[in-house]
C-alpha cells in the first residue's frame, strides 16, 4: 500500500498540454428502475488514451452506467457520443462493433462451453469451406491466454476453473477484439494479487496503444496505481470529475461517502479494533487434513474470541482449508473436532450442525438467489433456527432482516426488493448477512470484503471484530494483505497446502507474512488449485 | 498514467500444481465427456449384438432395415428437438406438427412434388417462426408456448380432415410416394434421408457460428446477450429449424404410407425428448450432440422391436423399457457432468 500522498505528490507523466480527444461520452443520463433513480443527469467524458476510474458507493449506480453506455440498457435521457458523434446502442453487440468491449461486473462467459470457445464465441475463425478452424482456435486462444499467465488447457470447460482464471479469461477475450474502449466493472474483485499484476501490465499496454480505459474498483490502491481521471458517483449523481493526482485518499473516501475528510479520518483504515482475549480451550481442532494434491496434513486451532488469519498464496490451500473445516471438500483423511466432540464424517451438513459456517469464495455461483427478495435471501440458512415447530415467526425474521440491513447498508428500495436488482456489491452483503445471521460457533469468511466499498468494508471488519469479542472463533482468508494482517491475532501461513508457519503476538505483520512466504523461495509446494500457476502438462500440449 | 510497476515487492510466485495432478483431472474430464457423449453408442452396440445372437430373427438385414426406416422419422424430429434443447427450450408442438405436415403433404401430392415438399414446409415452418416468436421476441414459456401450438395444431388438422373422415391418399407411384418407398442399396431414402440431416446437423452445431451461440444460449442466455451473441435470432431461428424438420419428418411418413393420417404423431413429443436426453443432451441445455440422439433413437427402435421379437410380452412394456434406460441416463449424467466441470 503507498501512500495516497507519495502517489498524489508524484508530477503526472503525461504533460502534454493538448487535452487527448474524447472518445466516448455520456452527456446528462438519466435512469430509473422501478422505485429507484439508478443515475440522474449524470455526464462522463473518456478520453483517448486515458485509464478512468469510476467511483462511488455500492449502488452509487456505476454498473448502470456501464450499461447505458455499453447498449445493455437503453437510457430515458440524455445521449451518448462515440468520437463526438451522437450514438444510440440497442443491444451489447452494436456497441461492440463501434469498438466498445466490456467485462461486466455479472456473469460474462458461459461455463459449460470450453476456454477458447468462449474467447472466440461470435468471431471464431473459419477454414476455407466457412467452417470453424479449431486447431487455429485453440492456437490462436493459447497464445493469447499466455500473455494473460493463464496455461490451462484451452479445451477445458471454463466452468472446471477457478474463479480468478475465468476472469483473466473474460479479460482476454474483451481484449483480445480490437477495441477503441475498454470497459471493466470490477475487474480485480475475483482476482489474487499476482493476477492482478498480469492485469495491471495488460492494462499498461492497452494504454501504450492509445486505448482508452473506463475501470470500477473498490480499491483504492489500485486506482492511485494506475488511474490518470476519475468520476465519482454517490446515489445515482456526479459528485466530481478531474485529475486524480489533485485528490488524496482521505478526500476521495470522503467524496464517495459524503462525509467530511476529518470524520473519515477518524474511523481510520480498516474497521478492526485491538486485539481480543481468547480462550485457552480451543472450540475447534482440526489435525491432518489431507487431500491429495491439495492439502497435506493441515492442521489447526480455533479459539473462542480470536480471529484467526489464514495467510498464503494462490493455490497454497487457503480455501481448501476453509472448505474441509465446513465440510464441503471431501478429504482423504484428517478429523475435526468441535467443542470436544470429534465430527463422524465430515459433510456440510454435520458441520453446519456443529455450529460451523462457511462463506464460501466463489459468491458468484454459490450466491444469492436472485428472484428472491432481501429478506428471504438473508434468513434463508437460518430458517431452522428460526422457526418453532416448523413455523418462521415473521416478526423474528425481520428484526435480524432490518439489523444486518443497517449495518452493513444494504441499498435496496425495502427488504422485499429482489436480491437481482440489486447492484453487485449489495448482492454480496446480503450474502454475508446470510451467514453471519446463523450465528455460528465457528465462522470461516473467505474474502469477505471482495466487491464491497470502502465504507461498508470498514463496517464489515468492525462487525467480525464485534462477534469475535463476543466470543465467536472466526476465520479469516483475505488476499487484502493489510485487512488480513489489521484483522487477524494469530496467522497461520499456508504453502503448497501445508503449514508453512504461524505467527502470534506481535510478529502478526506484513513484512513477517512476506518473510515467511519468500522462505522456500518460488515454486516450492504443490498446491493444484491455481490454475494459472505454471503448468508443465499443458504447456506441453500446446507445443 | 502512474508507472506500473509494482510498489510491494513483487508478489512470490504461485505454487505450481504438479503436473500429474492437472493430467489426472484433465483424463478424468474428458472421459467424463467422453461417456456422456458416446455412452448410448456404446449401449446401443451392446444391446444390439447381445439381441442377433438371442433372437436370430433380429440379426438379419430385413429386420436393420424395417428397424431404421422406423427410425427415421422419429429421428429427424428429435433432431431438430435435440437443437432446441441445447439452447435451453422445449418443443412439445412437433408431433402435431408431424401430423399437420404428413396430411398437408398427402394432400398436396396430387399437383407434384414439389408442392408435397413446399406446402408442409412453408406451413410447418411458420408454426415454428410463431413458437420462436412468442419465445425470444415475448418472452413467454416454451413450454405453455409450445403446448399451446401442439393443441392448435392438432384442431387445424382435424378441421382440415373434417375430424379425421377424409383421408388424402397420395397418388401411386408417384415421385412423392417414391421418396417415401423407394430404396437405394437396400436402405429406404427415408433412411438415407435422415442420415445426411444428421450429418448436416452436426456439421451445423459443432462447425458454425449459430452452432456455437445455440450453445452458449442454452449455456447462459445472459452471458450470451453481454457477449454480443443475437439471442434472440438465434432462439426464433431454432424453433422455426424444429418446425421445419418436424414437418418434413411428417411429410416422408405420409409419403411412405402413400396417405395422411390425422391421429399419428400423438406423443411423439415424448419420445423425441426422451431419445434426446438418452443421447446425452442435457435438458437444461448448454451440451449436448446430435450424434447422441441418433443413437437414442436407434436404441429406443431396437427397444421395440426387441418386444415384438419376444411376442409374448406386452407392447406396452417397451414403455417401462425406455422409461427405464431415461432414468439411468439422467442419473448418470448428473455425476458425469459433476466430474467434468471438477478438477
Ligand atoms: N435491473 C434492476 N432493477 C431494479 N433496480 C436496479 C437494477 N439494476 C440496478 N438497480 C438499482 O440501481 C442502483 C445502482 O446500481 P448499480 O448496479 O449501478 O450500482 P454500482 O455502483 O455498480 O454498485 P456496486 O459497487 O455494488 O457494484 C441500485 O440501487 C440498484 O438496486
Ligand atoms: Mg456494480
Amino acid at each position: 500500500m503507498a501512500p495516497p500522498e507519495a502517489a498524489a505528490a508524484a508530477p503526472p507523466e503525461d504533460t502534454d498540454p493538448a487535452v487527448p480527444p474524447a472518445v466516448l461520452e455520456a452527456i446528462g443520463v438519466g435512469k430509473r428502475f422501478p422505485g429507484v433513480v439508478a443515475l440522474d443527469d449524470v455526464s462522463l467524458t473518456l478520453r483517448q488514451g486515458e485509464i478512468h476510474a469510476l467511483v462511488g458507493e455500492n449502488g452509487a449506480g456505476k454498473s448502470t452506467l456501464i450499461k447505458v453506455l455499453t447498449g445493455v440498457h437503453r437510457p430515458d435521457s440524455g445521449e451518448l457520443r462515440l468520437h463526438g458523434q451522437p450514438v444510440s446502442f440497442a443491444r451489447p453487440y452494436e456497441a461492440q462493433q463501434a469498438g466498445v468491449s466490456t467485462i461486466y461486473q455479472e456473469v460474462n462467459l458461459v461455463p459449460l462451453m470450453s476456454v477458447a470457445r468462449n474467447i472466440f464465441l461470435g468471431r471464431e475463425p473459419k477454414n476455407r469451406l466457412r467452417l470453424i478452424d479449431f486447431p487455429r482456435m485453440h492456437r490462436e486462444a493459447a497464445e493469447l491466454l499466455a500473455g494473460f499467465g493463464v496455461t490451462a488447457d484451452v479445451r477445458r470447460p471454463l466452468g472446471s476453473l477457478g474463479v480468478g482464471t475465468q476472469q483473466m479469461v473474460a479479460l482476454a477475450r474483451a481484449v483480445s477484439v480490437q477495441a477503441r474502449v475498454v470497459v471493466m466493472d470490477e475487474p480485480t474483485s475475483a482476482l489474487e494479487p499476482r493476477e492482478v499484476e498480469t492485469l495491471f501490465r495488460v492494462i499498461g499496454e492497452l494504454h501504450s496503444r492509445q486505448i482508452a480505459v473506463l475501470y470500477v474498483s473498490h480499491r483504492m490502491d489500485e486506482l492511485y496505481r494506475i488511474c490518470d481521471r476519475l468520476t465519482v458517483l454517490r446515489d445515482g449523481r456526479l459528485v466530481h470529475t478531474g485529475d486524480l493526482a489533485d485528490l488524496d485518499r482521505m478526500q476521495l473516501v470522503s467524496m464517495m461517502l459524503g462525509r467530511e475528510v476529518a470524520e473519515v479520518r477518524r474511523h481510520g483504515v480498516t474497521g478492526f479494533g485491538e486485539g481480543h482475549r481468547a480462550d485457552r480451550e480451543p472450540v475447534l481442532t482440526a489435525t491432518g487434513l489431507s487431500r491429495r494434491h491439495q492439502l497435506d496434513d493441515v492442521a489447526l486451532q480455533l479459539h473462542p474470541g480470536e480471529v484467526l488469519g489464514l495467510g498464503g498464496l494462490l493455490g497454497s490451500g487457503r480455501s481448501e482449508t476453509a472448505k474441509a473445516l465446513a465440510g464441503a471438500l471431501p478429504l482423504d483423511s484428517g478429523t475435526v473436532t468441535v467443542a470436544g466432540r470429534r465430527l463422524r464424517r465430515l459433510t456440510s451438513a454435520a458441520a453446519i450442525r456443529a455450529g460451523i459456517s462457511l462463506l464460501p469464495e466463489d459468491r458468484k455461483a454459490e450466491g444469492v438467489i436472485p428472484g428472491l427478495s432481501v429478506r428471504e435471501n438473508i434468513v434463508l440458512a437460518a430458517m431452522p433456527r428460526l422457526s418453532r415447530a416448523g413455523v418462521v415467526s415473521r416478526a423474528r425474521q425481520d428484526r435480524i432482516v432490518e439489523v444486518f440491513m443497517k449495518r452493513l447498508r444494504i441499498k435496496a428500495s425495502s427488504p422485499e426488493q429482489k436480491v437481482g436488482e440489486l447492484s453487485g456489491g449489495n448482492q454480496q452483503k446480503v450474502l454475508l448477512a446470510r451467514w453471519l445471521c446463523l450465528e455460528p460457533r465457528v465462522l470461516l469468511l473467505d474474502e469477505p470484503t471482495r466487491g464491497i466499498d470502502v465504507g461498508a468494508k470498514a463496517e464489515v471488519q468492525a462487525l467480525v471484530d464485534e462477534l469475535a469479542q463476543e466470543g465467536l472463533a472466526v476465520l479469516l482468508i483475505s488476499s487484502d494483505i493489510e485487512e488480513l494482517v489489521e484483522g487477524a491475532d494469530r496467522l497461520v501461513v499456508l504453502r503448497g497446502g501445508a503449514v508453512a508457519g504461524e505467527l502470534t503476538g506481535d510478529r502478526v505483520g506484513e513484512a513477517e507474512l512476506l518473510e515467511v512466504l519468500a522462505a522456500h523461495g518460488p515454486g516450492a509446494g504443490g498446491g493444484t488449485s491455481g490454475d494459472t500457476a505454471p503448468d508443465e502438462a499443458a504447456e506441453e500440449e500446446q507445443g | 498514467m502512474k508507472s506500473l510497476t509494482s510498489p510491494r515487492p513483487a508478489a512470490v510466485p504461485a505454487d505450481a500444481p504438479p503436473a500429474a495432478a492437472a493430467a489426472a483431472a484433465l483424463d478424468r474430464q474428458r472421459i467424463a465427456s467422453l461417456v456422456q457423449r458416446q455412452g448410448v453408442f456404446a449401449v446401443l452396440l451392446a444391446v444390439v449384438l447381445v439381441s442377433s445372437f438371442v433372437f436370430p430373427s433380429f440379426g438379419t438385414l430385413d429386420n436393420a432395415r424395417g428397424v431404421t426406416v422406423q427410425a427415421s422419422f422419429l429421428s429427424v424430429v428429435a433432431l431438430g428437438m435435440t437443437l432446441v434443447i441445447i439452447t435451453g427450450g422445449i418443443d412439445l408442438s412437433v408431433g402435431s406438427v408431424f401430423a399437420l405436415g404428413g396430411v398437408l403433404a398427402a394432400w398436396a401430392s396430387q399437383y407434384g412434388l414439389l408442392p408435397a415438399l413446399l406446402l408442409p414446409l412453408a406451413v410447418c415452418g411458420a408454426v415454428g417462426l410463431l413458437n420462436g416468436l412468442l419465445i425470444a421476441r415475448a418472452g413467454m414459456a416454451p413450454f405453455i408456448v409450445t403446448l399451446a401450438t401442439l393443441l392448435a395444431a392438432r384442431g387445424l388438422l382435424l378441421s382440415l380432415t373434417h375430424e379425421g373422415a377424409t383421408t388424402y391418399l397420395v397418388p401411386r407411384g408417384s415421385a412423392f410416394a417414391e421418396l417415401g418407398q423407394g430404396t437405394l442399396w437396400g436402405f429406404g431414402y427415408p433412411v438415407l434421408i435422415a442420415v445426411a440431416l444428421f450429418v448436416l446437423g452436426g456439421v451445423v452445431l459443432q462447425r458454425t457460428s449459430f452452432g456455437q451461440a445455440l450453445f452458449a444460449v442454452g449455456g447462459s442466455a445472459d452471458a450470451a446477450t453481454l457477449m454480443g451473441l443475437p439471442v434472440a435470432r438465434t432462439r426464433v431461428l431454432v424453433y422455426v429449424l424444429s418446425g421445419l424438420l418436424a414437418g418434413f419428418a411428417g411429410a416422408l411418413n405420409a409419403a411412405r404410407l402413400s396417405s395422411g393420417v390425422t391421429i399419428i404423431g400423438v406423443g411423439m413429443e415424448l419420445d423425441a425428448i426422451a431419445a434426446v436426453v438418452i443421447g446425452g443432451t442435457l435438458l437444461v441445455g448448454g451440451a449436448g450432440s446430435v450424434s447422441g440422439t441418433l443413437w437414442g433413437v436407434l436404441l429406443l427402435a431396437v427397444i421395440q422391436n426387441l418386444i415384438n421379437q419376444i411376442g409374448s410380452l406386452n407392447s406396452s412394456y417397451q414403455s417401462v423399457v425406455s422409461g427405464g434406460f431415461l432414468i439411468v441416463v439422467v442419473v448418470a449424467q448428473r455425476y458425469l457432468a459433476r466430474a467434468r466441470l471438477t478438477t
